[in-house]
């Protein structure tokens, strides 16, 4: 395997009292395909919040291709070359999907600062939208307002919006969340089309979705990491199938 | 894609129809003193100050999603240095101007400091409760102020003593001044702050420094307010506290709602109906605030997206 792109060493999140996230420790080499899974309340956004730098953990180190992004904070790791879609939708609702695309591309350019400058954008940038949009089969809804898209094609942009950078670790948090089985499909489509060279975690309760994706699955339950094995493994791991479906009773 | 390919003509950013226009009304307001009588020149020089507070108030609310409470101490304070320059320091009248810019745009940049980490009903009270420590300093710190009686001083320059003549120079101010904003709302970092008034976590995850953007897009909202308040200190030739008391910053934010938030011209046109407003029914009745306030409230119900947002609307409804 590769060098590793991703180290978490015994990271922890408290609220208070409650460790949402307890001591994870694990390595994603580069250009892996990584899921991680598990029941609700696992810990699985706490643990993506930490990565991004949304929630700075309380203890644990974080490093990011050879940085240590512990500390650093979201548009810090962005800059790095992190980027997350999120669970519940958070695009620029007012916004045309175009601008949205732009926003989204110049968060690493230095053109965001431009302060009386034209809005139009370059060729170039033309060039990475269109390829963005097209990745995730928008590009007809361009000059739309993403408060008028329906929901599938929202959930289409908000990947569009973290692949436009570039980035060289995705973190996708439920990317088929709410969708219908044609629209799975399609999400499923766009993750399998992506550059190899790009890292991808992303968390999914779809086990059929998630497992025909990823090389490595991580399954977590009460902020700690159950087992890590490849997804033939995790479909007849007796832990897994405990978490999620209760112990067993015995007569 | 339909992006980029064909760029429609441009003259300064602006299409050849937006050229026309702002020709146009550009041309009707110069032609507006041979016309008007002085008072009504006074009036219409008013309208254009407000217009531009208003606007540099609608950078933040239209654009960056948060209503600030404290600029007319922005404007008031560069109102204060215009005239303490003038009368006390014996300056001539444009360093004075300029140092009053200057010294709302730093007043305005400790403001966002403070203010650029919250928003909403925070946002509200902290800038509120920041324009009410200018107003308090503006009212006790007598020896430099003139505390409660103000200060008085000949702020203008020899040529612009005449009302045509000051009005003149305000609209060419006011012109260039709006041709500033409006590029400045629709660069890309115009498309920054409003991706912050949609959504900051994402504006973060994208690579954002959200706080530092607020800050830049606050520190120049103040830069244009303390324009305007440079040319209101020239326009009375008296600073006193109720300039920058809470009352101003209130009514430019009115005018700014009552034109339109987020529409940027909407400034000219709320502050136009407002003080036409206040004038004519304060011609009939003392009583004058109580009709603003009801005038408020029927915009608030019936059209809340201010005068140029409404018809906006009604324009595209016919058009379909």
């Amino acid at each position: 395997m590769s060098e590793p792109i991703l180290t978490l060493s015994d990271v922890v999140v408290a609220f208070d009292a409650l460790r949402a996230v307890d001591g994870v420790s694990m390595t994603v080499p580069r250009g892996q395909r990584r899921a991680i899974i598990g029941p609700n309340g696992a810990g699985k956004t706490t643990l993506f919040n930490a990565i991004a730098g949304m929630l700075p953990p309380t203890g644990g180190r974080i490093a990011f291709d050879g940085h240590d992004v512990t500390r650093l904070p979201p548009h810090r790791r962005a800059q790095l070359g992190v980027s997350r879609t999120f669970q519940i939708t958070n695009l620029f609702p007012r916004l045309s999907v175009q601008d949205n695309m732009v926003l989204a591309l110049r968060g690493r350019s230095p053109r965001k600062f431009s302060l009386f400058g034209t809005p139009d954008v370059d060729s170039a940038e033309a060039q990475q939208i269109a390829g963005a949009l097209d990745a995730v089969r928008i590009a007809a809804r361009a000059d739309v307002a993403v408060r008028d898209l329906s929901y599938g094609e929202q959930r289409q942009l908000e990947i569009a919006l973290s692949l436009v950078t570039a980035p060289r670790l995705l973190l996708l948090d439920e990317p088929a969340a709410g969708l219908s089985p044609s629209e799975r499909s399609m999400v499923a489509g766009i993750i399998r089309s992506l550059d190899r060279d790009i890292t991808v975690v992303l968390i999914e309760h779809d086990m059929d979705l998630a497992l025909g994706l990823v090389d490595l699955v991580t399954c977590m339950f009460e902020g700690r990491v159950l087992v890590e094995q490849p997804p033939d493994e995790i479909r007849r791991n007796k832990q897994v199938q405990e978490v999620y479906l209760g112990r067993p009773r015995h007569a | 894609m339909t992006q980029a390919t064909s760029q429609p003509m441009k003259i300064a950013g602006m299409t050849p129809r937006a050229v026309v226009v702002a020709l146009v009304v550009l041309a009707v307001a110069a032609a507006l003193p041979l016309v008007l009588t002085n008072y009504q020149v006074g009036l219409a020089t008013e309208m254009l100050i407000f217009g531009v507070l208003a606007m540099s108030i609608d950078i933040l609310a239209g654009f960056a999603g948060r209503t600030s409470l404290g600029h007319g101490a922005i404007f008031g304070v560069s109102g204060y240095v215009v005239v303490y320059a003038t009368a006390q320091a014996g300056l001539p009248p444009l360093p004075a101007f300029a140092l009053g810019v200057i010294a709302a745009t730093l007043v305005a940049a400790i403001f966002a400091l403070l203010a650029v980490r919250t928003s909403g009903v925070y946002f509200l009270l902290l800038t509120l409760a920041l324009g009410m420590i200018v107003w308090g300093i503006c009212l006790r710190w007598t020896q430099v102020t003139g505390g409660e009686n103000g200060m008085r001083g000949d702020v203008r320059p020899p040529w612009l003593v005449t009302h045509q003549a000051f009005y003149w120079a305000v609209l060419a101010g006011a012109a260039v001044v709006s041709y500033a904003m409006w590029r400045f709302v629709r660069s890309p970092f115009g498309l920054t702050l409003l991706g912050i008034r949609d959504s900051e976590s994402r504006m973060r995850s994208l690579g954002y420094n959200v706080p530092l953007h607020l800050f830049i897009g606050f520190t120049v909202s103040g830069f244009f307010a303390g324009i305007a308040g440079a040319l209101y200190a020239m326009f009375n030739n008296f600073v006193s506290p109720s300039t920058v008391a809470l009352a101003q910053s209130v009514e430019g934010v009115l005018m700014m709602i009552a034109g339109g938030v987020g529409s940027l011209f909407g400034g000219f046109v709320g502050a136009a109906a407002i003080i036409a407003l206040e004038n004519a029914v304060s011609a009939y009745t003392e009583r004058w605030q109580m009709v603003l306030g009801v005038t408020f409230i029927l915009i608030m119900i019936f059209a809340p997206e201010g005068i140029i947002g409404t018809l906006r609307a009604v324009l595209t409804r016919k058009q379909r």
